[in-house]
């Protein structure tokens, strides 16, 4: 998938299905970068086609709502909105 | 897809006062932290460019119009979530509460259907078309807002909160 790499330190794998267009999605990408960790994240609103077909499978896998921003962490664990709580639990 | 779609300040702060005052003359409220407010609405005015409708900045737009008339902004599950969780699923519209500082917003679960079960709704409605009324004229119900009217055909424009006709349903 055509995501974007952000650096920072290395703790978890943590990839993150955004839209570019929407607020919560926001505050979960400033909530990483102020906590400083490297991070993936993909902009599914601004695929086409094929790519987006495969970026929303994936994300059905653990999201079958489809909602945004949902947060996958090493692979498992999926948290669904912005959950600053739950984000920071899971990333401790 | 490239975005092309540059929306200038002037533009969201036009979009902002005339939505804040409408909102505020028809009960609602517009979120008080006016950045991500106006961020929200920037994103609205973005897809309405890039979709040529104005959908949810928060959810997936399908790009064809008549699949997303429910989450053209404001959606058809703004006063559901009003009611249950005081603000939109954007976080756009809050309740008084939240206004008033009173409750504190937070991001809350998404109503809107997944693609399957707006697919099994879709048809459930189709096929309980026909029912038959002995009233004299159909009563056409408002999907954002709930306003009812009895007439031949829902009007052009909602009188409560200026949708269009097309997010009009039977009722009975």
């Amino acid at each position: 998938m055509k995501s974007q790499h952000v650096d920072g330190e290395n703790r978890e794998k943590i990839f993150l299905f955004a839209l570019s267009t929407c607020g919560w999605c926001k505050k979960v990408r400033m909530l990483l970068e102020n906590l400083g960790l490297e991070y993936d994240y993909i902009y599914v609103d601004l695929l086409e086609g094929a790519e987006r077909d495969e970026a929303v499978e994936e994300l059905r896998h653990c999201n079958p709502q489809l909602s945004f921003p949902t947060l996958v962490i090493n692979d498992e664990k999926c948290i669904v909105g912005y959950n600053k709580s739950k984000i920071m639990e899971a990333l401790e | 897809m490239s975005d092309s779609f540059s929306i200038t300040d002037d533009e969201v702060d036009d979009y902002y006062e005339k939505l804040k005052k409408e909102a505020e003359a028809y009960g609602y409220h517009l979120n008080r932290d006016v950045e991500f407010t106006k961020d929200l609405l920037r994103s609205i005015l973005i897809n309405k460019g890039r979709y040529g409708y104005g959908a949810c900045p928060c959810r997936l737009a399908s790009g064809r119009r008549e699949e997303d008339l429910d989450i053209i902004c404001p959606c058809d599950y703004r006063d559901p979530d009003l009611s249950d969780y005081d603000a939109c699923y954007c976080g756009l519209y809050v309740s008084g509460a939240i206004l008033r500082g009173e409750k504190k917003l937070k991001s809350i679960p998404e109503r809107r259907p997944s693609p399957e079960d707006r697919k099994k709704i879709k048809n459930a409605i189709k096929s309980e078309a026909g029912v038959i009324s002995s009233l004299p004229l159909p009563v056409w119900r408002c999907k954002v807002c709930g306003y009812l009217c009895a007439r031949e055909e829902p009007p052009e424009i909602c009188p409560i909160c200026k949708v269009g006709r097309e997010r009009f349903e039977r009722f009975i």
